[in-house]
């Protein structure tokens, strides 16, 4: 189990020691230089690079959000970690699946690929941002809900959103430009047909 | 006359999924919570010579580092949560960092100096059988159980790792096509006279086949976040399964049971990689304990492709005789699994497909599991079932014409009924009408009509296929808990997981009909332990409709005994007396005389005991126990365990038809039409049924014609480890208007009549359009699952591009 129970001899850890009693000598001086410092940071938006973190003030669902971000942080986490808004997902954090789409200025785009540096002064709308002011969920929403749209509802907050820009755009889609509109939103389950009825139903067009 | 079962509800959880706030593993915090992040092997196969982590402990805001050192040794061939000695696939978690942000955890692996020394690789497992051929892992190339198999998603106990290698006549037999004679296998079993049976037969086929695997890749990577208090860990994970991670995970933290707490309200997709603890969950709670901090370790998308689980992929040759009157008399089986990293080949569940779809009198299978230098495999949507389904359809419609036979027809003259069986030891099955699913679906679909159509002319050619899914469907002896408040509330406590099947609700329906209580009385508890909740089954092998309805109606039935005893305790009378309804228990002579549901729940607490949950079986199981003593003296406690007498597999099966239109020019298909009938007994709940329906449909697509692994031979490199380039279906891929039903007869072993039907839908999805791509083509057999676009085109062209020998991972 250990390197220095070979034979060949090509390991160069000291061989009285296992690579287990190596490793923990090394965690405990490591652990004992960032107490102190680490739970304070941990608990505060984790940023341990403060230094490189600008203040920029973001318009996230309507609100102005004064934010600390790296300038090579994204817009999903961002969202997740900084303002704790957790219903952006990060599926692939890669612009493959579209678990993070948020609404920039109205258009959809995945939130895991645009530096949130790049939205300052433009409107950000979150899943956290379609209810009515007085709670009520919006058409979309309740479409999902009424057609039991979702199956693990991981990529679902996405599929709302690509499905609430389709409808500001186009507010009477077929389902075949509904499925386009909304085919860079991946469903590992398969509900796509579900949450296409979700779609027609809340643009109206199911009894 | 129901009033839960075969009725449609919302389950409590879609809300908070359409407004994002429900919550998984990853979108919890904790005061003082660091984050992990994992470095992990970039090579196929080797050995850590050296780990020095000393440049990234120095660095600011890294907190710890956490090695396979820190947990209990894994002996080969158990897959360790981190690598030990060996690295066995690219990929391959050896360390975890921890750091106060994600950033510098990942920078602080950047800093990790590893040294390797580099072993030879396998990513074939013909090759690996070959002489001379590569071992996966030092000590052989093959999986040899010495003890039976568990369930799916069992962790592997009775087994060793052992070299074995074929006559190179066995692997030129096998890579030509034909039976590999003096192949050594580690699985046989046979039933009937093979001999006679082919001797029987007037037309026998030969083929040769290879499915491909592929990853799960489940769209929530597998994320944990533990963190201890008072001796406690409470341990948010991503999982199938709720209670039946219990047991498992306490045993790899080295706590009690008591002392766990896990959470898991909601999961971002499963398919089989998530059924039990992972081993990777070791990882998570451990940390936190050495780190005494609460610890995040989120995975990224490509190593959700290397831990995550695939499918397993196999290579195989297959004899089928068949009589004129379209009677399977005979099958000769062989299947060489590539079992990844862990070995999990499911070459006996393809077997079993076999037998379900044939019912032969005679037949033999021949098996064995090689490990390779990829991904770790286990159980996969109908591991083993489906991918059999998809290779099994065109060459059960080559029979069909062989005997000028209807391709629907011969299914029904071979496939399993009530009487038949399932598997090598031919065991009987609680019920199925898969004919009556087969004559519904033709219907449906228009068989007869699409049949007579033309072809099509030009570029432009249409295909039809039909095919079956199969699953087991169901378990049996698991526990039921249920409370009625003191308010006259149903408090139904599920230890189902929430996968996002919905199964963790359609169940509960169960106890409320049995109970004659309106659901809007009714609540389910689940995600936590610390609710209190019943040992239950693991969410793997489609078996919770059938499994936690049972539990949920034993649990209702002790607790309607309760109400019973308790209204002729202080209303005279015997309890046989009295009966329920309205939310009353009250004498069947006179409704006047009774007690309401709040009423007897108060009594019940005031009589203690067994009514209340301070006496409870003694044949619930231990978690159970804690459950109870967790609710005792807070009302009515229902709890028993699933004794429903009876035997045999409860069988999900679903068949499928397709209509497909090839562009001759491209390769490429469109699905005009996909009808897909369940045999599921009753359907519990009809919405969620359409799910389940819908999105193994899509599944059979990506079996069928998209996913697959790739490894580059020569380096042992995946290829395709995103989401992107394993192509899972899209909405642009798959039929937009799925027809579907159910034929909906009741399964005699269940109180409600259901069985589980998750696995099959992918299946029947499959095979019906490896079916319907074959008839495209004039009955060409590709006999490779995925067949892609460039295969077609490639036949279509001539070349011989999609008949070279078999191979899995690789293309």
């Amino acid at each position: 189990m250990h390197p220095n129970t070979t034979k060949n001899g090509a390991m160069s850890v000291n061989s009285k020691l296992t690579r287990r009693r190596f490793i923990k000598g090394v965690i405990f001086s490591g652990a004992a230089a960032t107490t102190g410092t680490g739970i304070y940071l941990a608990a505060n938006a984790q940023s341990g690079q403060s230094s490189a973190e600008r203040l920029i003030t973001l318009n996230v669902n309507g609100r102005e959000r004064r934010v600390d971000v790296l300038p090579t942080e994204t817009l999903a986490n961002t969202l997740r970690y900084k303002l704790n808004m957790t219903g952006t997902k990060i599926g692939c954090n890669r612009g493959e699946c579209g678990a993070c789409t948020v609404l920039i200025n109205g258009v959809p785009n995945y939130a895991c690929s645009v530096l949130t540096q790049n939205v300052k002064g433009k409107e950000v709308v979150s899943i956290e941002g379609i209810k009515d002011s007085d709670g009520t969920l919006h058409a979309v929403q309740q479409a999902f809900i009424a057609e039991n749209s979702p199956q693990c509802g991981f990529c679902t907050p996405g599929q709302v959103m690509s499905a609430v820009a389709l409808l500001n755009s186009n507010p009477r889609p077929t389902k075949l430009e509904a499925a386009a509109a909304m085919s860079g939103n991946l469903c590992r389950c398969g509900a796509y047909e579900h949450y296409l009825n979700g779609v027609m139903r809340a643009s109206g067009q199911l009894a | 006359m129901s009033t839960h079962i075969g009725k449609d509800f919302i389950p409590p959880d879609v809300a908070g999924k359409v407004t994002g706030e429900i919550k998984y593993a990853e979108d919890y915090k904790r005061e003082g919570m660091v984050f992990a992040r994992l470095l992990t092997s970039p090579m196929p196969s080797g050995r850590v010579v050296n780990i020095d982590t000393s440049e990234a402990l120095r660095m600011d805001g890294v907190i710890g580092v956490f090695t396979a050192d820190d947990l209990p040794p894994v002996a080969p061939p158990g897959n360790p949560a981190l690598a030990s000695e060996y690295v066995t696939y690219v990929g391959q978690p050896i360390l975890a960092v921890a750091a106060i942000s994600e950033e510098i955890a990942e920078s602080a692996i950047d800093k990790i100096r590893i040294d390797f020394e580099r072993r030879d690789f396998v990513v074939d497992p013909i090759e690996s059988l070959s002489p001379g051929g590569s071992n996966a892992y030092p000590e052989g190339n093959v999986l040899v159980r010495t003890s039976e198999e568990g369930p799916e998603g069992a962790p592997i106990v009775g087994a060793e790792i052992r070299d074995i290698k074929w006559p190179q006549s066995a692997i030129d037999a096998i890579k030509s096509g034909s039976e590999p004679v003096g192949g050594e296998f580690t699985t046989e079993w046979a039933f009937g006279d093979l001999d006679a049976g082919f001797a029987e037969a007037t037309h026998i086929i030969e083929e040769p086949f290879v499915t491909i695997g592929y990853a799960h890749h489940s769209l929530e990577a597998r994320t944990g976040m533990a963190y201890w208090e008072n001796g406690k860990c409470y341990f948010h994970g991503s999982s199938q399964s709720q209670s039946a991670n219990n047991a498992g995970l306490a045993r790899m933290l080295g706590i009690d049971l008591a002392d766990l707490v896990f959470i898991n309200e909601a999961t971002g997709g499963g398919f089989g990689s998530k059924i039990g603890p992972y081993p990777f969950m070791a990882i998570t709670g451990n940390f936190a304990r050495v780190l005494n901090r609460p610890v995040q370790l989120r995975i990224t998308r490509e190593q959700e492709f290397y831990i995550g689980s695939a499918r397993s992929g196999m290579q195989g040759w297959i004899k089928v005789g068949v009589k004129d009157n379209g009677k399977v008399t005979a099958v000769d089986l062989v299947i060489v699994n590539d079992g990844g990293a862990t070995g999990g080949g499911s070459g006996n569940s393809s077997a079993q497909h076999v037998t379900v779809a044939y019912q032969p009198e005679n037949m033999r299978y021949r098996g064995i599991s090689v490990y390779t230098n990829t991904t770790p495999r286990g159980a996969q949507r109908g591991p083993g079932q489906n991918e059999m389904a998809s290779v099994l359809a065109p060459m059960t419609d080559k029979i069909a014409r062989a005997i000028d036979m209807d391709r629907v027809a011969f299914r029904k003259v071979n496939v399993l009924d009530s009487d038949g069986f399932e598997g090598g030891s031919q065991g009987p099955v609680t019920s199925a009408f898969v004919r009556e699913a087969l004559d519904q679906g033709a219907r449906t679909f228009g068989w007869d009509e699409k049949l007579a159509l033309p072809k099509g002319n030009g570029s432009k050619v249409r295909g039809i296929g039909v095919g079956i899914g199969y699953h087991g469907a169901g378990g049996r002896g698991y526990d039921g808990l249920l409370r009625i408040a003191p308010d006259g509330r149903l408090f139904i406590h599920s230890g189902v997981g929430n996968l996002g099947t919905y199964s963790y609700a359609g169940t509960c329906r169960a106890a409320a009909e049995a109970l004659q209580i309106p659901w809007e009385r009714c609540e389910i508890v689940h995600g936590r332990s610390d609710k209190h909740l019943p040992h239950s089954s693991g969410q793997g092998g489609s078996n919770t409709i059938f499994t936690h309805t049972r539990t949920n109606w034993v649990a209702a039935q002790d607790a309607i005994t309760k109400l019973k005893e308790i209204a002729a305790n202080d209303l005279g009378g015997s309890a046989n007396d009295y009966v329920i309804g309205d939310e009353r228990v009250y004498q069947s002579s006179d409704s006047s005389i009774g007690l309401t549901y709040a009423q007897a729940a108060q009594r019940a607490m005031e009589l203690g005991g067994k009514y209340s949950g301070q006496e409870f079986p003694d044949d619930i199981n231990p978690l159970t126990q804690l459950a109870v003593q967790g609710l005792a003296g807070s009302g009515l406690i229902g709890v028993a365990k699933d004794n429903i007498p009876g035997q045999g597999q409860p069988p999900g099966v679903v068949v499928g038809f397709c209509e497909i239109e090839m562009d001759k020019d491209t390769g490429k298909f469109e699905i005009l039409d996909y009808t897909a009938i369940a045999d599921c007994g009753t359907v519990v709940h009809p919405k969620n049924f359409d799910n389940a329906m819908r999105g193994g449909a899509v599944w059979g697509v990506g079996m069928t014609a998209l996913e697959r692994h790739v490894y580059d031979p020569q380096n042992g490199l995946p290829a395709n480890t995103g989401l992107y380039q394993n192509k899972p279906p899209t909405y642009l891929d798959v039929n937009l208007n799925t027809k579907m039903g159910a034929v909906n007869i009741p399964d005699p072993q269940n109180p409600t009549g259901g069985r589980g039907i998750g696995e099959p839908t992918q299946g029947a999805s499959a095979a019906a359009l490896a079916s319907a791509i074959s008839d495209a083509l004039d009955g060409h057999l590709f006999n490779s699952t995925p067949t892609t676009t460039d295969m077609i085109v490639n036949h279509l062209a001539g070349n011989t591009y999609s008949t070279k020998s078999l191979k899995t991972n690789t293309f």
